[in-house]
């Protein structure tokens, strides 16, 4: 059964990057030389909506809080969030829109996911020696900022409702999606 | 409906709006969505198939399965298990990924100017219409990206977009060094435009 959601929820999810442009470089890295903003408007508006509907359903007791999944926080977040910035600039892909864009027949999706690979397997083997050292040690752990009803997980305002700190992002980033401007395509 | 499906790109209240529902989706059906773990898990089934002693049944861990590896052994044997084992939720997500790309392509295929499916214009304008050289960046920067996606613990996906939607700290942390280093790289790399 999970399999068969997989092959649904994988599918609809391959789609939907697709047709936001998400799986063309072009468009990736137009949005990061800051020329053409529509996808970062599109993301930052994706945010915004399922940050409101899932502490809604969290909230109503649709969503049942055990789903919720939070990372740790921790110096290699920010550090390893650089280094993906840096490929991600020169590539045009980041891994998710990397496999997507195999789907859908693009020539350089290729070569990225064997870098990918390969990167991937870097890190196997040094990870051993990163055990212990500054770059996983914790800035501030598996926290969020809104009450998310799962106890594994501190949030940031415990004493404020999870929907109502929830709903004040959810607000800011709608609002700044729609002011950007959506540029050229230059 | 009909528009949906055979638009080529969608603007960007629905692509937000899709975006949202899909994230929204995974997580109250099963779990936040991620994709560079999967990486990994390719790497270990890989490598599973050239050595006997990548991966072994160890009943002594919670998952059932152990490594010499420190990174495929780590979370009580988590990776190993999935590596061991392909046919799980996560790494078919993934696979079906490409089936989501395939479709969403071929309702209304790429006509004409197919060295963009090579290289990007705003690549050509800068570097040249040489697929190779467009293909060792690209490659170069795989590995970049998913050895900084590992170091982070997610990517994109994970982190930025199923971060953000539980309003993690880490979520925040991971798009601040992301876009901090992606927007001058990309600034100052294509500065021919186009």
């Amino acid at each position: 059964m999970n399999i068969f959601i997989a092959v649904i929820l994988g599918s609809l999810f391959g789609f939907i990057m697709h047709k936001a442009g998400a799986t063309n470089p072009q468009i990736i890295i137009n949005m990061l030389r800051l020329k053409n903003l529509h996808l970062m408007k599109a993301i930052l508006l994706g945010i915004g909506i399922s940050n409101l509907a899932l502490f809604l359903l969290l909230a109503t007791g649709v969503v049942d809080p055990l789903h919720v999944s939070v990372k740790s926080s921790y110096v290699g977040v920010i550090i390893g969030g650089v280094l993906l910035g840096i490929g991600w600039a020169i590539s045009g892909f980041c891994p998710g829109t990397g496999v997507i864009a195999i789907g859908s027949g693009r020539k350089d999706a290729l070569p990225f996911i064997l870098g990918g690979l390969v990167g991937a397997f870097i890190y196997m083997l040094v990870y051993e020696k990163l055990v212990g050292s500054i770059l996983l040690d914790k800035l501030g752990g598996k926290t969020t900022l809104a009450v998310t009803g799962n106890e594994n997980f501190p949030a940031l305002f415990p004493d404020v409702p999870g929907i109502v700190v929830a709903g004040i992002i959810a607000i800011v980033f709608i609002i700044i999606a729609w002011m950007l401007p959506e540029g050229d395509n230059a | 409906m009909k528009k949906l499906l055979f638009q080529k790109q969608w603007g960007w209240r629905t692509s937000g709006i899709g975006l949202g529902i899909i994230f929204v989706l995974a997580v109250a059906i099963i779990k936040p969505i991620g994709v560079s773990t999967q990486f990994v898990i390719l790497d270990g089934a890989i490598w599973n198939i050239f050595s006997n002693e990548i991966i072994v049944e160890n009943s002594d861990t919670k998952s059932g399965y152990s490594s010499p590896n420190a990174y495929l052994n780590k979370s009580g044997g988590k990776y190993a298990k999935n590596a061991a084992n392909l046919f799980n939720y996560s790494f078919i997500f993934v696979v079906a990924m490409v089936l989501g790309g395939f479709i969403a392509n071929r309702l209304t295929p790429t006509k004409g100017g197919n060295e963009d499916l090579f290289a990007p214009p705003v690549w050509r304008n800068q570097f040249g219409a040489s697929p190779f050289k467009r293909y060792f960046a690209v490659f170069l920067g795989g590995i970049l990206a998913l050895i900084g996606a590992r170091l982070a613990g997610g990517c994109t996906s994970g982190h930025m977009m199923s971060g953000m939607m539980q309003t993690s700290l880490s979520g925040y942390l991971f798009a601040a060094g992301a876009f901090a280093a992606a927007v001058p790289v990309a600034i100052l790399m294509y500065r021919k435009g186009k």
